[in-house]
């Protein structure tokens, strides 16, 4: 089975993350302003949508999610459902929307994630690994991981400190083309990146992604709708999806990813190379992140992807533009809206409407969505036609 | 002496072995009858053939770091107090597992033998924690 062009992106909403947000914001009142603009950018009327994939908000979890919101947001769907793959939930909602419109199930799915930086009353369970075997020796929050695999690839092929920190200073270039960007006032370099405080050996402050709250939403359609849609449509062309661990302790390699069977499978369904793809969107809740994607997603060889980002420049203008709204290392982390924003850059840009930092000719591509601890991964290709 | 604020494991039915055998100072690990492999967290069956024919036995202790950071910013006011050596250790026996490295700074480098050793945080709960061979 292939989702080959049996979906497309047809309209996109985000608003600019807040350090602090406005007193009386709720996740589902963002979600209620999202859904209305997502509405309108795609020419559609709610009664059109009849499909719901949403993300559990930190800020308000609950049970039996997505109807409570759907009853707020006067959604009649046909499939509901919370995705909950981490970081990776908006790219994997992308492909299961394609999935019911190519079952004949639905027509017009949103997809739609919202949070505000702040816990809920969450619902940890009493009986957890986490809890045991990782929490009692410090290895909380996602810093940790990351900092380990980091240690470990410098390790097993010699990386160095600047070529992370490129990936910032390249990324940023790209934020102070985007207005929605959190951090888009001044350029950074490598030496800002590599100065700033050492936060968990080797990653510094600049390499880490700050929370904030915000939100994002996609409506994905049937090829009937998106052909009479307002904006060019963007194909789904391939898409993957792997997970092979939770703990990064117990993954087969800190270095190998699951992202290189995602990737894969997403190339294989899409029939196309990796020279083909105009620009990559990959995740980026650390510098590190990029890099093992780049190389496990196949634009280098595996463990060169140091040098690689050094040889080509990751701007909007560059020869391998990489995250042009600035990642989420500029752009901020607004929870999953954090993951979403490399989706709505793909969409934005493959639909000509990258503005300052639009992507010449971009017609092919690649995104990448990161959940845990290198953990979910779900590659996606998307295209516009010509 | 000040109390210990940082978290403690909860031990469970399929973890209590591991644990009260810490508190002996011994490190031991579930071993797979069917597929010999030895498994670290516990579990009820063997995650790599379902197996739940499993059985303790004490292993060696030693290992080789696989990574570690240096956390300097901790995520918790639990472990804000100073900074501190987070590392997975890959056992002799095969399983990696995540704890803490006691060493100076600048003598840590990944692949560097490494012993287990244990540490009595309160009077009911020992962490095995590593140390340079």
């Amino acid at each position: 089975m292939s989702l080959k062009r049996k979906a497309a992106a047809i309209g996109i909403a985000e608003v600019k993350p807040w350090k602090e947000p406005p007193p009386d914001l709720t996740p589902l009142k963002l979600m209620a302003q999202l859904t209305a603009q997502v509405l309108d950018d795609a020419g559609l009327e709610k009664k059109d949508l009849d499909g719901f994939l949403v993300g559990m908000p930190f800020a308000d979890p609950g049970m039996l999610y997505p109807a409570s919101a759907c009853e707020v947001l006067g959604i009649n769907p046909r499939m509901l459902n919370v995705v909950d793959i981490g970081g990776a939930t908006p790219a994997g909602m992308i492909w299961r929307a394609a999935a019911a419109i190519d079952a004949g199930m639905c027509r017009a799915v949103l997809c739609i994630v919202a949070d505000l930086n702040k816990l809920g009353d969450q619902r940890v369970p009493v009986v957890s690994v986490q809890r045991e075997f990782e929490s009692p020796y410090g290895n909380i929050g996602a810093n940790c991981g990351y900092a380990m695999i980091a240690h470990r690839h410098m390790y097993e092929y010699g990386t160095k400190p600047e070529q992370m920190a490129k990936i910032a200073v390249d990324q940023r270039t790209n934020a102070l083309r985007n207005p929605l960007a959190t951090f888009n006032d001044k350029p950074l370099t490598i030496e800002d990146v590599l100065n700033s405080r050492m936060i968990v050996d080797p990653l510094h402050l600049f390499e880490i992604v700050s929370p904030c709250s915000g939100g994002a939403a996609v409506i994905v359609a049937s090829p009937e709708i998106a052909k009479r849609a307002k904006n060019p449509p963007v194909w789904l062309l391939g898409a993957g999806e792997y997970s092979n661990h939770a703990s990064i302790t117990y993954a087969p390699s800190l270095t190998d990813s699951p992202i290189k069977p995602a990737a894969d499978l997403a190339f294989e369904m899409a029939g196309v190379e990796r020279k083909d793809i105009d620009l990559v969107c990959p995740y980026d809740c650390y510098t590190i992140t990029v890099l093992i994607t780049l190389e496990d997603a196949g634009f280098c060889k595996k463990g060169q992807g140091g040098p690689f980002v050094m040889e080509h420049n990751l701007t909007y203008a560059g020869d391998f533009p990489c995250n042009t709204h600035g990642g989420q290392l500029s752009f901020g982390q607004p929870g999953l809206g954090g993951g979403m924003s490399h989706v709505t850059e793909a969409i934005r840009q493959l639909m000509g409407r990258g503005d300052q930092r639009q992507v010449r000719n971009a017609a092919l591509a690649y995104v990448n969505g990161n959940g845990g601890i290198m953990s979910e991964q779900v590659s996606l290709i998307l295209e516009r036609r010509a | 002496m000040s109390e210990y604020t940082k978290p403690l494991p909860r031990p469970t039915a399929t973890s209590r072995p591991f644990w009260d055998a810490a508190k002996r100072h011994e490190l031991m690990l579930q071993r797979c009858r069917v597929c010999n492999r030895f498994i670290y967290y516990p579990r009820d069956r063997c995650p790599n053939c379902l197996s739940d024919r499993l059985e303790w036995q004490k292993v060696s202790g030693r290992g080789t770091l696989y990574s570690y950071t240096i956390v300097r910013r901790a995520a918790t006011r639990s472990f804000a107090d100073k900074p501190y050596v987070l590392a997975i250790v890959e056992l002799d026996e095969g399983p990696r597992m995540t704890t803490n490295l006691e060493a100076p700074v600048d003598h840590i480098k990944i692949g560097m033998p490494v012993v287990a050793y244990f540490d009595d945080v309160t009077p009911d709960h020992t962490l095995v924690k590593f140390r340079p061979a």
